[in-house]
């Protein structure tokens, strides 16, 4: 019963072909086709750094967030464009792992890599790149303004003085949001999290879609505190935004943005050439111009803006347990917080 | 009887072939067809996915007792119609009142308050969303009129979305409006009426039809619209974005196809009304109504006059809004102007391709579009074969105007990413965008071409057989010609629409066709609301010189065809 | 002519040309058993008719009789359910328009608009791929042909409705087809202007010498243009004749009701022959009421009600009281009682120097007469065309 609605399709498709035989798919002969939720300013740097020391090959990336380009992969299946998955979330790509999409692939010097960061099987059917960590936003001149303290830890968020002018991402739709949530979980113990965000909700203004939302719009003072990531908070400190990256002190949820070669790569050669060299020490001195915690132990340097000692206050992230409670946790988390009638 | 007639008379053993008919057969064969495989098929792949779990298995109706038990889902409904009423209340009061300030009064430059109406045609709904949160928003330039509330929520939507449908209401009051009949006001006003009388007597009633029309269209406008929700809509959860929740956020794609078809009742139930509605507005007009001149009135056509001001400022207001959203360094703390946003290849991967695309795609879909539907309707209208099938056809075209964008996007995923569809090679391809656009404003192009080809006179093709000439020659050399000022103005209806629709491609989108609607989305997605106010005024920008470009030519089309035209259908 | 009216005839097939089966070697169009059903309805049921090469035909009916189906079916437009029909030899019975042989004119005018009137009436001709300068020639023969000599470079918009019809008319004859088909084509023009048109097409044919059929409500117009006039009812052909046979011998009721003005009177027919209307007896010919009792219908036309010259010898001579006379111009129509008759009222004609001679006014008294021979006697339940009610059931 499970393949009505397949062969329903081919049944009709098929009548259709004869008069509409058009394959209008590119030819890939060249390109490889990159899904990736990495922030869109960071692509073009990757791109034109891998296409230098690989010549035959370009990079066409499908840059989505990371909930996006989950459901895009498990949506299209077999018949996704994709080549390689590239910079989403281990979390996400766990989900695909175990549906049977991934292809099993050691890149040349993976071993290099600390074990930790990828797949336990061999060889890994996906490999992690850098750690993306959880991190407040603040903007100062707002807080100023409206009179708030500085937050120091996650607790902090709950004072009611902050109540309307925090911002976090919907962990339905953003990884980071969902990474939040998984650290909470793992901080505390189910039961503590679901109370501390009972009261967090209480001072959330709106949940974003997306994980780095929150940050911009504190950097734009629309909401004076965010909850996203690192990164983000300390390239808007960097522009110059009145923004303060704080690493709240119970510790920090990540998750690792890595890499997988799906089973039904148009391009498995061109995929395998990408998954080679983002493992190479040049890519990860790329990953660390903007992050803190890289793949390969020795190479990572501080970044500027971030938050001293990022590293110490990560969470032992169990990405298995995320994964397979992620759905349960989605659909608790929408019982609770999802369906308020009006924000706060 | 000679033997000539005999010889004759007994040989019809190979009746010959009619070419005329033949091809007029295959038109709509070949139109039943591929409206079977672009409309029924997808539609009645999402029905079957609605009723199997997300791994495939027949699951009966689980799914949907799951929807119905799930407190948060049907608070999403709940919203959406209290929000779907709110707008309906709101944008039927105000165009109702544009519409009589347009056609009943004598108020001094309405031609320049009816084009102004129509700005938010021209713009992504998510444009009006993007605005209203620099106006109206935590740091919002005029946030003080709301008096403490917040616009991310229904207010925001509310606002939002009655910009986004006001001028589509108008258009529907409008023409209810301009088919008064003067000698019912020359009655009433030799029997000495009141003025307020005649307007509850005569004028409401007249365009009553109008108004339940209108009702229905903004009701299903506003449901179904996913753009504003998704950009102002902070925790107030809706259908449209339940679905993109459902699908995107949590993966599970048959709880989408449950919302999608939820999302579907109200559309289905306002189409049919307004179907209605329609037919009896047809007869109740009379073949010898006088149309009814306005004559001035200082009190009411100043008061309109500030009326309708007042809409056009806001109209303005929005628009002007994006506008400089788009040029300010870094809101709120720099001001200073920049054409920075516009570069946005430093923000989106994409860059501007996402607008060439947009461009490509929208040329794409009013060329086909235009050719394919024009070519339907003829087949509908002028085809002497198959009634059936003729019916079938018309039937089929009329059934996208009942499917909400969100859900035919679906459906298409549903149906041509499964890989055993022969036709699975245009997934993720310029071609599936394109004729989902073309199937989601299908329907709206159909019937004007049907009415147009309706008036032309049903006996040319018998004509031209008699004179020895295919169907299809007259087709091109009379059919096409008069009605070639309609074929513009879809043909221009297609390409905005193109450029302006998020709710189909948004799920339809691949890596190289992204297009200028779905990066306003996503840079608003990531907080850059700069760049996407910037991508956003490209598309208006586009829309308003495509516009102008028809209005040039349409007129030296009519000017060229004045000769034979003796009516003005400007 | 034998003016006596006979038992109506049953016999379907064209009276006018020779029988069915023994076609004569003029025969232009055949029609055979032709039956054309949309659903449940039938708009025609088993018509045969021949027509002679060159003849003018019309197809007279109230709405909804089939007139216009039969020549849709003829042009192809339509497809009959059964039946054949063969032009010139030659079975077109399947054959799509466009194979088939006719120029056809339409109440619409259907002009292309965008076309000039030349384009128009050379519509056909340029796709033939004659050489420019013979379509021309040929486009402007035509239209000094419909006398429309200069009207060539103008848009039909710029046309009367009269003009149009007559573009029209020279784009149908453009192909020189063997047979012209006209549908109501002076319905929708002003009377003034119909007359006219009825004229010269009337001429035209006669020139060209073109079969031509045409479908028309308008008894009227039947009458003066057509050489062979069909009455159809209801999907039947009711009679084929002449003008003046149809006008002057209809065959049932209905023709005699629907073609010209007819009294129609019911009356009885006695066993000795003569038939009795109210308490008055009207004698007969007795091959008129051959095969008839009972209840039938009596009709006689107004202006044959006979005034003057009554003398003993007289038949069916009656005292008439004028209830009203309506001036008509030429004559007047004068409504008619008679005593016995049930109280039942006919028409008769007055010229207009009967009017002086008798100083004949509205309750009046004067004698009068039915001559026997023109009166037609149909059973009692036949159809009329339902256009004057029956007499004896009063006529208001």
């Amino acid at each position: 019963m499970g393949t009505v609605s397949k062969t329903f399709g081919r049944v009709v498709g098929l009548a259709a072909a004869a008069a509409l035989a058009t394959t209008l798919s590119v030819s890939a002969r060249e390109t490889i086709t990159v899904y990736t939720a990495v922030e869109p300013e960071e692509l073009q740097g990757f791109a034109e750094a891998f296409q230098a020391d690989n010549p035959d090959y370009e990079i066409q990336w499908v840059r989505d967030s990371t909930g996006v380009v989950t459901a895009k992969l498990l949506a299209e299946g077999e018949n996704s464009p994709a080549d390689i998955v590239w910079g989403l979330a281990a979390t996400s790509l766990l989900m695909m792992a175990e549906r049977g999409m991934l292809e099993p692939y050691a890149p040349a010097g993976v071993e290099k890599l600390s074990p930790a960061l990828m797949d336990k099987q061999d060889p890994p059917r996906w490999v992690g790149q850098r750690a993306w960590v959880a991190s407040v936003c603040v903007n100062t001149y707002e807080a100023e303004a409206k009179g708030l303290p500085m937050p120091a830890t996650w607790e902090d968020l709950t004072n009611p003085v902050y109540k309307g002018h925090i911002i976090m991402p919907n962990p339905a739709s953003s990884g980071t949001g969902f990474l939040d949530v998984s650290s909470w979980m793992q901080i505390w113990g189910e039961e503590k999290a679901w109370d501390y965000m009972d009261r967090l909700h209480e001072n959330i203004g709106i949940y974003s879609h997306s994980g780095s939302a929150p940050c911009k719009m504190a950097g734009r003072g629309e909401y004076p505190i965010g909850i996203s990531f690192a990164y983000k908070g300390a390239q808007l400190k960097g522009e110059g935004a009145p923004v303060e990256v704080v690493a709240p002190s119970e510790g920090l949820g990540w998750d690792l943005e890595s890499f997988a070669i799906l089973k039904s790569a148009k391009n498995k050669a061109g995929a395998k050439a990408l998954a080679d060299w983002s493992v190479t020490e040049r890519a990860n001195r790329m990953y660390n111009e903007a992050y803190a915690v890289v793949a390969m132990p020795g190479i990572a340097t501080p970044v500027e803006h971030f938050p001293a000692n990022i590293e110490e206050k990560m969470i032992d992230n169990d990405f298995a347990w995320a994964a397979e409670n992620r759905a349960r946790i989605l659909e608790e988390w929408e019982k609770r917080y999802g369906s308020k009638s009006a924000p706060k | 009887m000679s033997t000539q007639g005999l010889e004759a008379t007994a040989s019809p053993a190979f009746p010959s072939v009619d070419r005329g008919r033949l091809v007029s057969t295959l038109g709509v064969l070949v139109g039943v067809a591929l409206l079977l495989v672009f409309v029924a098929a997808p539609l009645i792949t999402i029905f079957l996915k609605s009723l199997q779990n997300d791994s495939g298995t027949f699951v009966g109706l689980d799914n949907f007792v799951r929807y119905f038990s799930s407190a948060g889902l049907i608070q999403s409904l709940y919203n959406s119609v209290q929000i779907a009423l709110t707008v309906t209340v709101i944008a039927c009061g105000l165009a109702f009142c544009y519409a009589y300030a347009l056609t009943r009064t004598c108020m001094p430059f309405r031609g320049l308050f009816r084009a102004i109406a129509m700005i938010p045609i021209l713009a992504p709904s998510l444009l009006s969303a993007i605005a209203l949160i620099y106006l109206f928003g935590n740091q919002g330039m005029i946030r003080e009129l709301l008096f403490g509330n917040s616009v991310y929520g229904p207010i925001g939507i509310v606002l939002g979305i009655t910009f986004y449908v006001f001028p589509h209401v108008l258009m529907i009051m409008v023409t209810a409006l301009s088919s008064a009949d003067a000698r019912l006001y020359e009655a009433a006003e030799a029997m000495g009426t009141s003025r307020w009388r005649v307007f509850w007597t005569i004028t409401v009633p007249g365009a009553r039809y109008g108004l339940i029309s209108a009702g229905f269209v903004v009701f299903t406008l506003t449901i179904t619209d996913f753009g504003v929700p998704k950009v102002i809509g902070g925790n107030f959860n809706v259908l449209a974005t339940d679905i993109y929740k459902q699908v995107v956020g949590q993966q599970s794609f048959s709880m989408g196809a449950v919302v999608g078809l939820i999302l579907l009742f109200p559309a289905i139930l306002s189409f049919s009304v307004d179907r209605i509605v329609r037919k009896r507005q047809v007869a109740q007009m009379s073949a010898r109504a006088v149309p009814y001149v306005p004559q001035p009135s200082k009190g009411r056509d100043r008061a309109f006059f500030v009326f309708c001001s007042l809409v056009s400022v806001f109209l303005i207001g929005i628009l002007g809004t994006a506008v400089f959203a788009s040029l300010v360094t870094y809101w709120p703390y720099n001001l200073s102007l920049t054409l920075a946003h516009y570069d946005f290849n430093a923000v989106d991967p994409n860059g501007w391709s996402s607008f060439t695309n947009s461009l490509e795609m929208a040329a794409w879909t009013a060329l086909i579009g235009t050719c394919v539907i024009f070519l339907g309707a003829y087949f509908v209208e002028k085809a002497d074969t198959l009634p059936f099938a003729r019916g079938l056809l018309h039937m089929l075209a009329m059934i996208p105007m009942a499917v909400p964008g969100l859900v035919l996007g679906l459906a298409y995923v549903f149906f041509f990413s499964t890989p055993t569809n022969p036709l699975s090679g245009i997934y993720g391809t310029m071609a599936i965008l394109v004729l989902s656009t073309v199937v989601h404003f299908y329907t709206v192009a159909h019937l004007s071409f049907v009415t147009a080809l309706k008036q032309l006179d049903k006996e040319f093709e018998a004509v031209s057989a008699s004179l020895k000439v295919p169907a299809y020659k007259t087709m091109l050399r009379v059919h096409v010609p008069i009605c070639l000022p309609l074929i513009l103005n879809v043909a221009i209806y297609l390409f905005l629409n193109a450029m302006t629709t998020v709710s189909a491609a948004v799920f339809l989108y691949a890596p190289d066709t992204k297009l200028a609607s779905i990066a306003v989305l996503n840079m608003d997605d990531v907080g850059d609301q700069a760049p996407a106010s910037a991508m956003a005024i490209m598309i208006v920008l586009t829309s308003v010189s495509v516009k102008l470009l028809q209005v040039v030519v349409t007129r030296s089309l009519l000017a060229r065809s004045s000769a034979w035209r003796n009516r003005d259908t400007a | 002519m034998n003016m006596a009216a006979k038992r109506p005839n049953r016999v379907r097939p064209a009276a006018f040309v020779a029988p069915q089966d023994a076609p004569s070697h003029d025969a232009f169009l055949e029609i055979h058993n032709v039956s054309k059903r949309f659903g449940d309805f039938h708009a025609l049921t088993d018509i045969s008719l021949t027509v002679e090469r060159g003849t003018f035909v019309c197809f007279l009916g109230p709405s909804g009789c089939g007139k216009t189906t039969l020549l849709r079916s003829i042009a192809g437009l339509e497809r009959q359910s059964s039946g054949r029909i063969i032009q010139d030899g030659r079975d077109i019975s399947n054959l799509p328009p466009s194979q088939r042989d006719f120029g056809i004119v339409f109440q619409s005018y259907s002009l292309f608009p965008n076309l000039t009137v030349n384009a128009n009436v050379g519509y056909g001709l340029v796709n033939q791929g004659l050489p420019k300068a013979q379509i021309a020639a040929r486009v402007q023969e035509l239209l000094e042909l419909v006398h429309l000599p200069s009207s060539g470079p103008k848009y039909p918009a710029a046309l009367s409705g009269g003009e149009q019809q007559r573009v029209a008319l020279a784009r149908a004859l453009a192909m020189q087809p063997g047979l012209l088909l006209l549908d109501e084509p002076l319905s929708a023009l002003d009377a003034k202007v119909r007359v006219d048109l009825r004229h010269e097409m009337k001429q035209l044919q006669r020139r060209l010498g073109v079969t031509t059929i045409m479908v028309t409500h308008d008894q009227e117009e039947a009458l003066a243009l057509a050489d062979v006039v069909v009455v159809m009812s209801k999907g039947n052909i009711e009679q084929v004749g002449t003008p003046m046979e149809v006008y002057a011998n209809p065959q049932s009721a209905f023709v005699a009701d629907f073609v010209g003005h007819m009294n129609l009177l019911r009356g009885t027919v006695q066993p000795d022959g003569t038939v009795r209307i109210g308490s008055r007896t009207l004698s007969l010919d007795s091959n008129q009421v051959e095969g008839l009792s009972g209840d039938v219908l009596v009709s006689f036309r107004p202006e044959d009600v006979m005034f003057r010259g009554l003398d003993a010898a007289t038949d069916n001579q009656l005292q008439g009281y004028i209830e009203s006379v309506d001036f008509l111009g030429a004559f007047s129509r004068a409504r008619v009682r008679v005593d016995g008759f049930d109280g039942a009222v006919f028409e008769a004609d007055l010229s207009a120097n009967m009017l002086r001679d008798f100083g004949v006014d509205a309750g009046s008294t004067l004698p009068l007469a039915l001559p026997r021979d023109r009166i037609c006697i149909y059973p009692g339940n036949e159809r009329t065309a339902g256009l004057v009610k029956t007499s004896g059931e009063g006529r208001a």
